[in-house]
């Protein structure tokens, strides 16, 4: 018992953690801003985790390509957008079931990446390593104990994020354009009649969702390594749907949930590897488990006190 | 004679025999932009499906536990509910029946297969009717929580399979279960077998088809998915036929790991869920929630599936067989777009 309140002081206590917190829960940050704005406007979007994959994929590819992963996430957010385009057009000029819609998305996504890994880098599984996204080096503000070591090299995915939640939050709260989105998604009908064009709104909130979902997978693959692993979101994409929800639809709770979820993973990462422990290799598959334990025990016990917009997931056919 | 064309000619049928056309012709554009011949493609997937004894026999195999999958989906979908895990399920159930088949050593077939089974089942059962009550009772979306227990149920066969309940050497598995719960094979083709679970499949379509048209249960459950406060209006819990679908869903699912154990593998074996589940989402969509339509499905998936290791062989990577996949969900989901183009084309035909 004793080695595990020691090895918890221990997590608690080494910067590392806190930087883990951060580059955790960046991508989870920026796909359920991306599910936020879609949902304002009322169209669920669970085809996030398809949409972070071919970000992922994008980003390695362009940065293979061009030697230069600032072209990788130009790339990889064009496949997100484009994603997020054809379930727009889906579910806004077909009137399709959103959920069934996403699904394919996310099957598509897993079968263009798989695809195109193997036709592109030769072998199924994983690409080369590729040029990421450099770091942003703060200097001598590294060698300021503690703070130091969690944000003197963080990536630029991580500082992108926290900005675009409050750019998301700005727009959907204090614009004429967040106004309508959000009267678009809880009354389409009472919208149309005061001459808002609800099906454009939609379409906005949908791509805009791919852009940020895009952004999120982009971080996974180009953040940090350089690298696209075969289905590397690894179920992020829903996790970022359960934050979104616990956020009760507003991008700053959608950070909060997700930070939550990156601090769980992070905790779970750096408690696994105390040396006091001296656990078995079998162990992991007990603390790999975790997150998505608390991803169900949160969304189970928090759901009564949040509210989705009125006609989320309704399509609106315009009489 | 003419309810058996209506039967087969209805509108649904043709959305998705037109959803599955379309995307196997986008699949050959996609072949044709990557400079691989189509036809050679498709001739390979055809003769790796059914070319030899041991291709139709492999094809049949996989049909049988996909049938069930998709059986489990789409009787989800005739409550209103989208079991997005079927993929835990099956892994569940099939831990379960496993551990169970180690058990039942000494008694005979008639006491240990039914026991095997039933334990694969109720493992299915609660694994699903986790989800049902946390939507049920407490709002939670089953989408998410299925998918979350799909990964606790995957991270829980490889904690057990390499602990607890492993058997030595090699990839990760269970130990062997008794002989006296295996199920018989039927014929063998060198390393091939067609065993008797197909049988199990095969009977599973019969009872579903039973369940949904000519009992309480399917009535109850089918209101609540057309109109859930129609249903509760007229005295149907939800809460109680939300658990309850999720549950029989998940048995099927769970029934769907049982057969690899018993019929297959003999054991619990490392990858068995395999796509299974999510195979079961495109097998639901195109037998449209129809048990008859789903057994046809899964062997037009299974057929896909198996042909497609062939197909890799011929130079297109076997993850064609996903984007075919996504593409027919997609066709299926928005299958106003279908409707619209017969639209054009009957407004083209009153035009002339």
């Amino acid at each position: 018992m004793n080695e595990w309140i020691q090895a918890i002081i221990n997590v608690f206590t080494n910067p590392t953690f806190y930087k883990s917190t951060l580059t955790q829960s960046t991508p989870l940050i920026l796909a359920a801003l991306g599910g936020v704005f879609s949902e304002t406007t009322g169209v669920v979007n669970i085809a996030l985790e398809g949409i972070m994959l071919m970000g992922a994929f994008g980003g390695v590819m362009g940065s293979y390509f061009t030697g230069n992963p600032w072209y990788g996430l130009a790339l990889g957010t064009f496949f997100g957008v484009a994603m997020a385009a054809l379930h727009a057009w889906a579910s806004i000029k077909y009137g399709a079931d959103q959920i069934i819609s996403g699904t394919a998305l996310i099957l598509l996504a897993q079968g263009i990446t798989g695809f195109a890994l193997v036709e592109l880098f030769g072998q199924p599984g994983s690409t080369d390593l590729v040029r990421s996204i450099p770091l942003v080096d703060l200097g001598s503000f590294k060698q300021v104990p503690f703070v130091g070591v969690i944000f003197g090299n963080l990536s630029p995915f991580v500082y992108i994020a926290f900005a675009s939640v409050a750019f998301g939050w700005i727009l959907i709260y204090k614009t004429k354009l967040g106004l309508r989105m959000r009267s678009v998604g809880n009354n389409p009908e009472a919208a149309d009649t005061l001459g808002v064009n609800v099906y454009n709104v939609r379409y906005f909130g949908v791509i805009m969702s791919g852009f940020f979902a895009a952004l999120g997978g982009a971080y996974l693959s180009i953040g940090e390594l350089g690298q696209f692993t075969t289905n590397m979101t690894n179920g992020r994409g829903f996790i970022a749907l359960a934050a979104m929800i616990i956020g009760n639809w507003n991008p700053v709770g959608a950070m909060s949930a997700s930070l939550l979820f990156g601090g769980a993973t992070a905790f779970n990462n750096q408690l696994q590897s105390q040396s006091v422990l001296n656990l078995s290799t079998n162990t992991q598959y007990i603390f790999g488990m975790i997150p998505y334990i608390i991803t169900l025990i949160v969304v189970g016990g928090l759901i009564g006190k949040s509210r989705a917009p009125s006609a989320d997931g309704v399509p609106y056919i315009k009489e | 004679m003419k309810d058996w064309k209506k039967y087969i000619l209805n509108e649904k049928v043709i959305i998705s025999l037109i959803s599955v056309l379309i995307s196997l012709v986008v699949a050959a554009v996609v072949m044709l932009i990557i400079g691989k011949n189509p036809l050679v493609a498709y001739a390979a997937l055809f003769y790796g499906a059914f070319g030899t004894k041991e291709a139709i026999i492999d094809n049949l195999m996989k049909t049988s536990p996909l049938i069930l999958t998709g059986l489990a989906v789409g009787f989800g979908f005739r409550a209103g509910l989208f079991n997005i895990g079927a993929n835990g399920q099956v892994i569940i159930g099939a831990l379960l029946a496993a551990y169970m088949g180690t058990m039942v050593a000494s008694y005979p077939f008639y006491l240990s297969i039914p026991l095997v089974m039933i334990a694969g089942m109720v493992g299915g059962a609660l694994w699903a009717a986790i989800a049902g009550w946390l939507k049920a009772y407490r709002g939670a979306h089953e989408v998410i929580t299925t998918i979350m227990l799909n990964y606790v149920a995957t991270f829980i066969a490889n904690y057990v399979v390499n602990g607890p309940f492993q058997a030595p050497g090699g990839v990760p598995k269970s130990p062997a279960i008794a002989y006296s719960a295996q199920f018989p094979n039927i014929m063998s083709v060198g390393a091939t077998s067609l065993s008797t679970i197909i049988f199990v499949s095969l009977a599973a379509i019969v009872v579903i088809y039973v369940i949904i048209q000519k009992t309480t249960i399917g009535y109850e459950v089918k209101a609540v998915g057309f109109n859930p406060y129609a249903a509760e209006y007229g005295g149907i819990s939800i809460g109680k036929n939300v658990v309850l679908a999720m549950a029989i869903s998940g048995a099927l699912a769970g029934l769907a790991g049982t057969t690899q154990v018993v019929g297959v593998y003999g054991r619990y074996f490392g990858a068995l869920g395999g796509s299974m589940g999510f195979d079961g989402i495109t097998i639901a969509l195109i037998g449209q929630n129809d048990p008859i339509g789903i057994g046809l499905a899964a062997f037009l998936i299974s057929s896909i599936r198996t042909g497609s290791n062939q197909m890799q062989i011929a130079g297109v990577p076997k993850d064609m067989v996903t984007i075919i996949q996504g593409i027919i969900i997609f066709l299926v989901a928005t299958n106003r777009i279908i409707k619209t183009l017969k639209v054009r084309k009957r407004k083209e035909v009153v035009e002339v």
